[in-house]
């Protein structure tokens, strides 16, 4: 479904992405963890268009994406951005329906409400929010927001970015749990960003690690344990001392 | 040589932001005839920039022509022509004043918003939101504010330069002892049709200026909370220089020879 050939991304001197091979099969949901600055955020903005890579290929469904129609292929994706990105001028209904609003996806106001109700419920959020701007909603609720808009018109693949990056463990858990549920109804393929390890735990079907801006291992999760490599050995286990650098 | 290499940084520096301007304003100008255009976002704008900056627009008018008003009628005793004080308070107004003195508080107040607005959309990810749910940021957000502000400024430098001539109007008749027929006729008599339109080719020059630097600073701005500031600041400075430069080249254009 998504395959990535030596894809180099660098900014000025910093080579962020040095080569980064990943196949993702379709309906599969894949986590790519690493550390903080390792080009996670960078890898999924490649595969969307928002940065361009300086060397490389990208496939989705077998095509290169350079050549695919820009909003034909951005209506195949859902994301979840880390901060949300709601936007903050729009209540939370409009916000979950921007893409049945406007443009191919376009359809009757009361429609599209009906929907992003619909898929408010879908999230664990009630009706009366759909009326509010998301400065009145807690970071929690804003995530599941955010995670409704990403499923609003019924994307084939979702990008799950730091999905529970500042919440509680308990709404981490509930987010997790949603994100699984989701991904599994809808038959998504999914690439979720993270180092939250119960986040990998609960989502994945298969890991990747990124390091160095190279996918360092990438395996089936009932296998990252027994992986052997003492990068993911390090990183799994939160070890301070290891063949991963830290700066102290 | 290290001063001749600081000189040609600075040189490269300064047409590599200028072509990145233009190209940013070609790309904008040219989401006008490439549908979808937002009418919701358009009207929006038309709000925000044209009629929310109606008081500060009317005020800084006012008090600006009641000032000019004064300052010719004492300058112009030195040479016995106080009399001239309603053809000077209106010329300066509508061909100059008006449209560079709106323009410069478009530039603080609209400027500076669209700016930091869309910055902080820019560095809370909501740019890359828009782009993902297949919507244009170009044809979204700087498009409508940018047609707006060019539309609605002729307006406002209008409006401005009518509070402006009241301004030196009430001063006039109030504390200079004119006859309030006399400054009227005086006023309506000396101005011609070209200096009404070149004050209003100016204001949709100087709108145009304004938000085209807001968004386009905004759209380009750095991280964090630094990088909003910096948007903001430099978008208002870009829109002033660029303004009072534009207005030379205009008046130049309209009124040499």
């Amino acid at each position: 479904m998504i395959r990535l050939s030596e894809v180099q991304k660098s900014f000025g001197s910093n080579a962020v992405l040095r080569g980064v091979n990943l196949e993702v099969a379709k309906g599969t949901s894949t986590v790519v963890i690493g550390g903080s600055g390792t080009g996670k955020s960078v890898l999924l903005k490649c595969i969307l268009g928002l940065v361009t890579p300086d060397s490389g290929r990208i496939e989705v469904a077998g095509k290169d994406i350079t050549t695919q129609p820009r909003d034909e292929f951005l209506a195949r994706f859902g994301m979840l951005f880390q901060g949300g990105a709601l936007f903050d001028s729009l209540p939370v209904w409009q916000n979950v329906a921007f893409r049945l609003l406007r443009g191919e996806l376009k359809r009757p106001k009361a429609e599209a409400r009906d929907i992003a109700i619909e898929k408010l419920r879908r999230v664990g959020l009630t009706p009366d929010v759909a009326d509010r701007l998301p400065a009145e909603l807690s970071g929690g609720m804003q995530k599941r927001v955010s995670l409704a808009r990403a499923i609003a018109a019924n994307p084939e693949i979702i990008f799950f970015d730091e999905p529970t990056t500042g919440l509680d463990p308990i709404m981490s858990g509930v987010i997790n749990d949603l994100i699984r549920e989701i991904v599994s109804e809808m038959g998504a393929t999914a690439i979720t960003i993270t180092h939250d390890m119960s986040s990998v735990r609960a989502i994945a079907d298969r890991v990747a690690m990124l390091h160095k801006g190279k996918i360092r291992w990438e395996g089936p999760i009932s296998e990252m344990d027994a992986s052997n490599d003492p990068y993911v050995d390090q990183f799994i286990h939160g070890r301070a001392h290891g063949p991963i650098e830290t700066v102290r | 040589m290290n001063a001749l290499r600081a000189v040609g940084r600075a040189v490269i520096m300064a047409l590599a932001i200028i072509g990145r301007v233009t190209i940013f304003a070609a790309d904008t100008i040219s989401h006008m005839v490439r549908p979808p255009f937002y009418w919701r976002e358009f009207g929006v704008a038309i709000m925000q920039i044209g009629f929310y900056s109606l008081p500060v627009v009317g005020l800084t008018a006012l008090f600006t022509g009641g000032a000019l008003a004064l300052q010719i009628y004492s300058g112009g005793a030195r040479f016995s022509a106080e009399a001239v004080v309603p053809q000077i308070v209106a010329i300066g107004m509508v061909r100059e004043l008006g449209p560079v003195l709106v323009g410069l508080m478009i530039a603080a107040r609209v400027t500076s918003s669209l700016a930091a607005e869309i910055a902080t959309m820019h560095v809370t990810e909501q740019i890359d939101a828009l782009t993902t749910l297949s919507t244009n940021p170009a044809k979204y957000l700087t498009l409508p504010r940018v047609l707006a502000a060019t539309l609605v400024m002729p307006i406002l430098v209008g409006i401005g330069d009518v509070i402006g001539i009241l301004g030196g109007f009430v001063v006039g008749t109030e504390r200079l002892g004119f006859n309030a027929a006399n400054y009227i006729t005086n006023t309506v008599n000396f101005l011609e049709f070209h200096d009404v339109a070149s004050s209003l080719i100016k204001g949709a020059a100087f709108g145009f200026i304004a938000a085209l630097m807001g968004c386009y600073y905004g759209m380009n701005s750095g991280r964090g909370a630094q990088g909003v500031g910096q948007a903001t600041k430099q978008s208002v400075v870009a829109a002033a220089v660029l303004i009072l430069a534009a207005n030379f080249i205009l008046t130049e254009a309209f009124f040499s020879a």
